[in-house]
């Protein structure tokens, strides 16, 4: 279990972002990951004063703070409207609602685990991450970088008429994914995010061809990841369910259109 | 650090330290319903109601619950004797030991009005053992969710 000696609320981002520049400091998320880990911390830094916890809809994007809950991800309306209900489908399988209560968006995209559900929603959907000092910074290439002492503010989801499906596989219920999968569609284009490869999801980008069908375009995405092997499956598996998901959601979001 | 909360109805000032988290705090105030099962933050033992909503206690700070209303299954003694009753007539309770963080969740699915089957099941998913089986919890948790209505069924 996380020990810590200060717990701090912070009154605002510059607070928040000087406090934790020291290696001795921590930022609070929902304390679930965190909180399993055996480390020994002087300050835990928490944002939760701040305001981050809601879902703003705009005209042109969906900003979420830091701080909303997973919990709040999979019952918003306006969110779930917008996308056909894929934000329900990818956190309905995280541990439990008590747990969905407090995991936050902030600490699962932060964190860029590999079992990540959301970072593999997220990615399939353009979206950007909004860092205190970073600004800007598009999920892909978020994931891609190192992870460094700056804050996660807020997600922001473009809403470009992208539809988006969702499916992992697991092996119960409420596990982590053995695959995870979600495929998005915009003008001509697909989009497919793997995650719990197991490693971090990424995405191809997969130009949609009338002659070509459906399941082979998904062996064309599903090649174009890495796996690996770990206590809950092999590379070789995770492939193969990988192009079998993929498979699916390509042909759900074309019976979606009809 | 000091926090001040209410704790089942009572406003309640407590000296922490920092790091406490309010599964120990709560214990440590007397209530012992609450209960650490996994330290995984999977079986859903330790769940409470803060501000209304289910929570793991064993992963909420404390010094998070600074101007909150907490509630543990002492203060809902009515609601869980009566849904204890509706357990109790379908035989779904054995040594009781995970039953008040189930409680604490129905309870909190109630106030979202979660009423179908597939609703009720992914709504508990978080909470393990039951170990009575959950076919006889569920139907005890559904007569007890359409208690006072008229049932076609029965």
């Amino acid at each position: 279990m996380i020990r810590f000696k200060n717990y701090v609320k912070a009154e605002n981002l510059e607070e928040a972002f000087a406090l934790n520049q020291k290696k001795s400091s921590v930022i609070g998320g929902g304390m679930m990951w965190l909180k399993v880990q055996s480390r020994v911390k002087m300050t835990l830094v928490d944002l939760s004063g701040l305001g981050l916890d809601g879902i703003e809809e705009k005209e042109d994007e969906f900003s979420i703070g830091a701080m909303c809950t997973l919990r709040q991800l999979e019952t918003h309306e306006g969110l779930n409207a917008c996308f056909n209900g894929v934000f329900k489908e990818c956190t309905r399988s995280i541990v439990g609602v008590q747990f969905r209560n407090g995991a936050t968006v902030g600490g699962s995209v932060f964190g860029r685990f590999g079992f990540s559900d959301i970072i593999t929603c997220l990615l399939a959907l353009d979206t950007y991450v909004e860092l205190y000092k970073g600004g800007l910074v598009p999920l892909e290439e978020f994931c891609r970088m190192k992870s460094n002492r700056d804050i996660l503010v807020r997600i922001h989801i473009k809403k470009d008429g992208r539809r988006a499906v969702y499916a992992s596989q697991r092996m119960s219920k409420t596990d982590f994914p053995v695959i995870a999968c979600c495929a998005a569609q915009k003008a001509g284009k697909f989009y497919v995010s793997v995650g719990a490869r197991p490693a971090k999801a990424e995405l191809v980008v997969l130009e949609e061809n009338q002659d070509c069908l459906k399941e082979e375009l998904a062996k064309r995405a599903s090649e174009r990841f890495t796996y690996g092997t770990n206590m809950r499956g092999s590379g070789a598996y995770r492939k193969n369910l990988a192009e079998i998901y993929i498979k699916r959601l390509l042909e759900a979001l074309e019976q979606e259109e009809r | 650090m000091e926090i001040e909360f209410t704790l089942n109805g009572k406003m309640t000032y407590e000296e922490i330290a920092d790091d406490t988290t309010l599964f120990h705090l709560l214990r440590r105030k007397g209530c012992y319903s609450v209960k650490c099962g996994c330290e995984t933050e999977n079986c859903g033992l330790c769940t409470v109601l803060v501000n209304g909503k289910s929570r793991l206690s064993c992963s909420f700070l404390a010094a998070r619950a600074n101007g909150c209303d907490v509630v543990t299954l002492e203060g809902v003694e009515k609601e869980a004797k009566l849904f204890g009753s509706y357990l109790a007539a379908e035989g779904a309770e054995q040594c009781g030991f995970c039953s008040p963080g189930l409680i604490m969740n129905v309870l909190a699915m109630e106030r979202e009005e979660i009423l179908d089957d597939e609703g009720i099941k992914e709504y508990l998913a978080g909470n393990l053992c039951r170990c009575s089986g959950y076919m006889g919890q569920l139907r005890a948790i559904k007569n007890y969710l359409s208690r006072g209505e008229k049932r076609d069924e029965l």
